[in-house]
């Protein structure tokens, strides 16, 4: 049945006009600006970027695991109960080069790839990616069937095994469904940084630099061009918005 | 050889017990369900390492065998050979039946399965799971044709040819998309292979024959009917060839691989360090499964050649379901390789093998989904004319 | 007779829950009063179109990633959420005092949204079910916990 409702001036144009200046006075230099967006632009996700994150692998210190909680408390993922069972949208990984014994460790999380294997097997299309690269689960759709979670070369999606409640009102998780790192897309939509980034910056090794991968004078690109880095599994040619440097 | 009679099997007391069993499964797989939907998946064995257990290898395993249970049928309109006729309509309510309860087990499993009215309307189309939905559906509905051409005496013989030609061909791009679900996977080691389809194909040959032997020999022996010896013996040799098949597509799969130096972890784990897997694969796939039923239908032991068939049916599902597990299981079990060349270790688990107990509750669902395929093909041969009364070694021809 | 008795019961069962939607009656849903100012499409639009509104919306925000319209879930809370009298806290959607469930469990339609969503405004500590938290009897009880479930079942005995 097709809607036809009645327009409303009042409430919605009235607030749609008003919030676009509230949000350029309320919060110079951090929101829309700091991304080189227009108040248009602000209200919808934007074609022309790529968000994407660089972690320098030097920089992240082994016993720190900062981003892992700033993740946590963001998007209330803390599980309890079986460690296995539990959701997990990033980790810290320790790894131990087999030949010559040098150990770096490593966050990580949803690559947000160009060609996603998780949004080429999801059967309702739940798994998709947002023109600005994001790659997300619509948990409207979501039947539970897991089969993204057989696809992600990361074991990037985590399954909720029981009921939630106490969700975080930005980021709504249901039993039975998938999810998996956001890039904190509530966030990245006001302006504003991924959590994990934030979170790296204050603890002071500033490993990760979250930006917009098709602006050339993002720190981001800059750094990307600065130094030799490399995507996971780069055999696969998933083209992912994350890259690490110095591994 | 004279005119084939089809008629409905009686209900017998020995029927009606049997009915009642399976009804009690249903019910259990029910509560289970019940269950798992109220409190979550945190109550089965399954995690976010072995995101697919049980439930999905007994759903795969009666998909699988559906799709070859039509394999008589199609012996018998396709290749033209008149033997197996009689043992078409039979061949296509299995069919069906072990489709249908496949399909639940799977649906029952899902996260979600209030949500199966989305799965059914929403499609991305790039996936393989979508294109096997309308797969699925469409075969029932296909066979369906299929067997209302054979039965409905208005319709002309002429038929049953294309009508079982399109099921045959049907059935391949099913069984080639159910492979794929697997094949088609990057991700894992133990997948990422074109030979998963015709591997399944093979499977499904010997597998959905192994279960119509059994059904058919239960049905017959409940209702007193005979098989001719000989018939049983063709059904035997068929078994041991599909058996052949499999083993051969098996041997090449690892073989590939071995010869692989970035697959020698996944063929370590599965040949020889793997543990449950490991002895799954060689003990129960290959010997139990494979060499043991070929020895006995061409060892030419003396014992009948019912009981030698029927006995290979057995080893060969028994040894279907490990195949399964191994691959389904055995292929989450072993961790993904993101980090090539390097010892890896996380909260996430990286780099460990995953542990799996299957749950009562997941058990409880797929032998619910086993029960609803026999009831409803005991419920068909109850009220329907599919099994024949004539079957004797004098009316065998071809 | 059998006949004018059976059009009067269909016209009974189409009349009544229609004059229930107005409160005509008093066994309809009582459905709590909402602070702030009235929408201003009038509350028979909403009470029919709330859902297609919130779906159409839904898939702008979730796919599109436009964020600016103003009809979201959380929002409704602003204007629609029940206190417990006591306690003084918003109740979740697991009580039947719920803004949404008043209506709803009137007429038999499963609300989806707050199986992901949370029913409260943010900021709240909703408590979790408590037999779910039985599921933490894997790990242990704390002291704390273990007093609260006694305390629950010698309540509710």
């Amino acid at each position: 049945m097709k809607l036809d409702r009645p327009e409303n001036p009042s409430r919605r144009n009235f607030f749609k006009s008003g919030a676009a200046a509230v949000t350029l006075t309320l919060a110079p230099g951090v929101t829309v600006m700091a991304f080189g967006g227009s108040p248009a632009a602000a209200g919808q996700a934007d074609a022309g970027k790529r968000w994407g994150l660089m972690i320098d692998v030097n920089k992240c210190a082994s016993d720190c695991t900062a981003c892992v909680s700033a993740c946590k408390t963001e998007n209330g993922w803390e599980g309890h109960g079986d460690p296995e069972q539990a959701a997990q949208w990033i980790r810290k990984v320790t790894l131990k080069d087999k030949a010559t014994g040098h150990e770096t460790s490593m966050p990580v999380m949803c690559q947000h790839c160009e060609e996603p294997p998780c949004v080429d097997v999801c059967p309702t299309g739940a798994s998709f990616k947002r023109v600005d690269g994001i790659v997300l689960v619509d948990k409207h759709t979501c039947i539970g069937c897991r089969y993204c979670m057989m696809a992600c070369p990361f074991k990037a999606r985590s399954f909720v095994h029981e009921p939630t409640t106490n969700q975080k009102e930005h980021a709504p998780r249901g039993n039975g469904t998938v999810e998996s790192c956001t890039l904190c897309v509530h966030r990245v939509d006001e302006g504003r940084v991924p959590a994990c980034v934030e979170a790296c910056d204050a603890t002071g090794n500033g490993a990760m630099i979250f930006g917009d991968l098709n602006d050339p004078e993002s720190d981001i690109s800059k750094a990307l061009a600065a130094y030799p880095t490399t995507a996971l599994r780069a055999d696969l040619d998933l083209n992912q918005g994350v890259r690490y440097a110095n591994f | 050889m004279e005119r084939t009679i089809y008629r409905e099997i009686k209900a017998t007391q020995s029927l009606w017990t049997l009915g009642i069993i399976l009804a009690a499964l249903i019910a259990a797989a029910g509560l289970s369900v019940l269950y798992v939907e109220h409190n979550g998946h945190a109550v089965t064995g399954m995690n976010n390492q072995i995101v697919w257990g049980l439930p999905h290898v007994f759903a795969i395993f009666l998909i699988v065998a559906a799709s070859g249970a039509l394999n008589v049928a199609s012996i018998a309109s396709v290749f033209n050979n008149k033997a197996y006729k009689p043992l078409s309509r039979l061949s296509g309510v299995l069919a069906i039946s072990l489709l249908v309860g496949g399909l639940l087990v799977l649906v029952l499993d899902l996260g979600r399965p209030d949500r199966l009215l989305v799965a059914m309307t929403t499609f991305n189309f790039t996936s393989i799971f979508t294109w096997n939905i309308l797969l699925y559906t469409g075969f029932m509905a296909i066979v369906a044709v299929y067997l209302w051409v054979q039965m409905d005496r208005s319709v002309h013989p002429k038929y049953t040819k294309p009508a079982g030609l399109v099921a045959f061909v049907w059935r391949l791009i099913l069984t080639t998309g159910t492979g794929s679900i697997f094949g088609w996977l990057v991700a894992r080691p133990g997948y990422d292979a074109a030979i998963m389809a015709p591997l399944f194909i093979s499977m499904s040959f010997a597998l959905g024959l192994s279960v119509f032997i059994l059904v058919l020999m239960t049905l017959f022996r409940m209702d007193g009917r005979n098989i001719s010896d000989a018939l049983l013996k063709r059904l035997g040799n068929l078994l041991a060839l599909f058996v052949a098949a499999v083993l051969y597509f098996t041997a090449v799969q690892h073989f590939t691989n071995l010869y692989a130096t970035e697959h020698s972890g996944i063929e370590t784990f599965i040949l020889s360090e793997g543990g449950v897997y490991t002895t799954l694969f060689w003990g129960v796939q290959i010997v139990i499964g494979s060499l043991l039923p070929m020895a006995l239908i061409y060892g030419g032991t003396p014992a009948a050649a019912g009981t030698r068939a029927a006995l290979a049916s057995v080893l060969v599902i028994v040894g279907g379901m490990a195949q399964l597990y191994v691959i389904i299981v055995g292929g989450q079990a072993y961790p993904l390789e993101i980090f090539p060349g390097y010892e890896v270790s996380s909260s996430f688990f990286d780099g460990e093998i995953a542990n799996y107990s299957p749950s009562v509750y997941e058990l409880a669902l797929g032998v619910g989904g086993v029960a609803i395929a026999l009831i409803a093909t005991g419920v068909a041969a109850k009220v329907l004319r599919i099994l024949p009364t004539n079957l004797e070694d004098k009316n065998l021809e071809g | 007779m059998k006949r004018l008795l059976a059009i009067l019961g269909v016209f009974l069962a189409v009349a009544l829950p229609a004059a229930a939607e107005d409160g005509l009656w008093k066994y309809g849903p009582s459905v709590p009063a909402a602070t702030g100012e009235p929408h201003p499409e009038g509350n028979k639009y909403m009470r029919k179109y709330h859902m297609e509104m919130m779906k159409h919306d839904r898939d702008l925000t979730m796919r599109d990633g436009n964020r600016s319209i103003e009809a979201s879930l959380k929002e409704c809370f602003d204007c629609h959420t029940v206190k417990d009298e006591e306690t003084g806290d918003p109740v979740t959607y697991q009580d039947e005092r719920h803004f949404c469930r008043t209506c709803h469990d009137f007429a038999a339609v499963k609300v989806d949204c707050f199986m992901c969503h949370r029913s409260t405004p943010e900021g709240f500590e909703e408590p979790s079910p408590l037999h779910s938290r039985l599921l933490d009897l894997r790990d242990g009880l704390s002291d704390a916990e273990a007093t609260e479930i006694a305390a629950y079942l010698a309540e509710n005995q």
